[in-house]
């Protein structure tokens, strides 16, 4: 009499193995996973090793309802000056320690107040800036920190977003192949369940994601001197997690389709905006509430939230909870969306 | 005996298609059962609801006497058409993984001897030939000691020589006192490795029986092809089917029809004598060939 967990484990097992055999011997796909997400930091890190933008940025501390505009405060009518509203809270003072932004304002308290960084030169502009504007005077407060260099923080996004394209069109295509190709068909003439499938492509791909990334990051935090103040392991967590739930989000997509133009241009739908929206390239700190939202549903964003917290402000797993949370969320609802739509074969 | 399948007016329509129009039969242990018909006739349909991956628009499949159940996919084997594998695996890793779907795993090393895949063994499975891949997708199909097989046209498009290297193989399968189920337009293959044939034509059984007793049933004659020129000197008396260049002389009396040929001087250098074949059957029966 067999057992139906037993065998459920060993064609789940079988499966993976065959599926990571099959990526390990293809040559090309595994020099591309590795060496194109290398090349691009290091392009990054090339082209913003030189002087820095000439965008100032300003977080504002304002009352809820309350315009960010010349009536509030003449030095918020200073051009080539960005101001966005920040929430109240360590993380906005930590954006000043890093020199993510220039300065941060705060209109809520009487007489107003404003932090600057002691080590930062364009906070010292900004102050120049600040006096000439007229209106009441704001009381400064200063803070210090090592500036945070732009390499540092969108490494993250980079490897973040090299990720998902991993995730999303490694698991996309190759379903969508299979399926095209009669292999799915063969498949579901064996034992093998659908859950059973899905998870052994999501396995084998999670592993072999978060292994050549591993090292991928190793090589930059070699090669770039990457800040890193956090847990490795939280970020292993992390980043296992996050891989978990794009993969699955993959999966979803390639649940029906068995044409490869279609699936790559779906993916490429969700692909592009999450790259715009999750804050890879630049912090959407200021943009619009309902992009901020939006991104909140995405699995990028918390990752690089996450990653970015880890390495440059050392947050432990209670900061990054609610990350790890979201991600394990996403992971459960994609997953089982994935298995119910999924089918074998072409209609 | 009772039957291993009991396949009960069994239909499936799709929207603008009736591709099985109330098919019924029973498949013996330890027999071949062939669906004999042309492209789109309705076999490959007819095959995947008896294989329990298409469910009937209406209709019975019955295994053992009862309906296919959950484990029914643990007890068959299923060779289909067209098959792709996973890409950069070996012959001997692409059977182990699909040994290892199943509770019940025949040893490897008898499934190698046995469809005859020792020369191939490590090689990647894009590498094979045609005839290689069916031979390595029929030890895939065999790989849980399955109860039934199925082939479906498991050698469209092979050489004719791997067409009888394949067939060499199903003899010993069947030799083994396995029940198969083929489907094939080759009549041939039909003729050799089936024990009892249905001929499918627009979704409908249109004769069944075995392939010697449908013959038998059909024809009383035999067939005597010559080139036209010679056909031509003998203009009565029997009946004549003209081929491209050759003529066919459906005859029960073979002698007579010679004889009578040499009385009127017509050379029978490139006499061709046959019997009456399946293919000529489905002629009979339907008006078109087999392979249209």
């Amino acid at each position: 009499m067999s057992n139906p967990l037993a065998d459920s484990w060993r064609r789940l097992r079988a499966a993976t193995w065959a599926r990571s055999l099959e990526f390990i011997r293809d040559k090309s796909a595994v020099g591309w996973n590795v060496i194109f997400p290398v090349l691009l930091v290091l392009g990054l890190a090339y082209v913003f090793s030189g002087p820095g933008q000439p965008m100032f940025k300003v977080g504002v501390l304002a009352p809820a309802g309350v315009a960010l505009d010349a009536k509030l405060h003449p030095f918020l009518a200073t051009p080539q000056v960005q101001f966005y509203r920040e929430e109240p809270g360590d993380a906005a003072l930590h954006k000043v320690q890093l020199q993510r932004i220039d300065m941060l304002a705060d209109f809520t308290v009487v007489p107003g107040r404003y932090w600057v960084n002691e080590q930062s030169p364009k906070g010292k502009l900004l102050e120049q800036l600040l006096r000439g504007a007229g209106g009441d005077a704001l009381q400064r407060q200063a803070t210090s920190g090592a500036e945070a260099r732009y390499v540092d923080w969108v490494t993250p996004g980079v490897l973040g977003m090299n990720m998902m394209f991993g995730c999303l069109f490694g698991i996309g295509y190759v379903i969508v192949r299979y399926r095209k190709n009669g292999y799915l068909k063969r498949l579901n003439a064996t034992p093998l369940r659908a859950f059973e499938f899905l998870l052994a492509q999501l396995l084998s791909r999670l592993l072999l994601i978060v292994v050549v990334n591993c090292a991928v990051f190793m090589a930059c935090r070699l090669l770039l001197h990457l800040r890193m103040e956090g847990s490795y392991w939280n970020l292993l967590l992390l980043t296992t997690l996050a891989v978990f739930s794009m993969i699955a989000m993959g999966l979803v997509v390639s649940a029906r389709i068995s044409s490869e133009e279609l699936a790559g241009g779906i993916l490429n739908v969700i692909a592009t905006p999450m790259m715009v929206v999750c804050g890879v390239f630049f912090s959407i700190d200021g943009a619009p509430r309902i992009l901020q939202m939006v991104a909140q549903l995405l699995p990028l964003t918390h990752l690089i939230n996450g990653a970015r917290a880890i390495m440059l402000d050392g947050a432990g797993l209670r900061e990054i909870a609610p990350n790890l949370l979201a991600l394990a969320a996403m992971s459960a609802v994609y997953l089982v969306l994935g298995a119910a739509l999924f089918k074998w074969r072409q209609n | 005996m009772p039957a291993v399948l009991e396949v009960r007016d069994l239909v499936k329509h799709y929207p603008r298609v009736r591709a099985v129009d109330g098919v019924s039969f029973e498949v013996q242990e330890g027999t071949c059962f062939g669906l004999l018909g042309p492209n789109g006739a309705g076999k490959s349909t007819t095959i995947e609801m008896l294989e329990g991956l298409l469910k009937p628009t209406s209709g019975q499949v019955l295994f053992r006497g009862a309906a296919l159940g959950g484990h029914y996919r643990e007890r068959v084997g299923i060779q289909f058409q067209n098959t792709a594998l996973q890409e950069h695996l070996t012959t001997r890793e692409n059977l182990r993984f699909f040994s290892a779907l199943y509770p019940k795993r025949r040893p490897l090393d008898e499934l190698i001897a046995l469809c005859r895949l020792e020369e191939f063994l490590d090689r990647d499975t894009s590498k094979l030939s045609g005839g290689q891949r069916q031979r390595l997708l029929l030890a895939i199909a065999l790989v849980n000691e399955p109860e039934v097989l199925f082939l479906d046209e498991p050698t469209t498009g092979l050489d004719p020589q791997a067409r009888r290297n394949f067939w060499d193989l199903v003899q010993g399968v069947k030799a083994q006192g396995k029940t198969i189920v083929l489907t094939t337009h080759y009549m041939e293959e039909a003729y050799l490795l089936c024990d009892e044939i249905a001929i499918v034509d627009h979704g409908k059984i249109i004769a069944r029986g075995s392939p010697a007793a449908l013959l038998a049933e059909h024809f009383d004659d035999s067939v005597l092809e010559l080139p036209v020129a010679e056909a031509s000197r003998l203009n009565d008396g029997v009946t004549y089917k003209q081929k491209g260049d050759v003529v066919e002389i459906h005859t029960p009396d073979i002698n007579g029809t010679i004889g009578r040929l040499l009385a009127v001087g017509a050379s029978l250098a490139h006499l061709r004598i046959r019997s009456r074949t399946l293919e000529d059957l489905f002629l009979e029966l339907t008006g078109r060939e087999l392979r249209t």
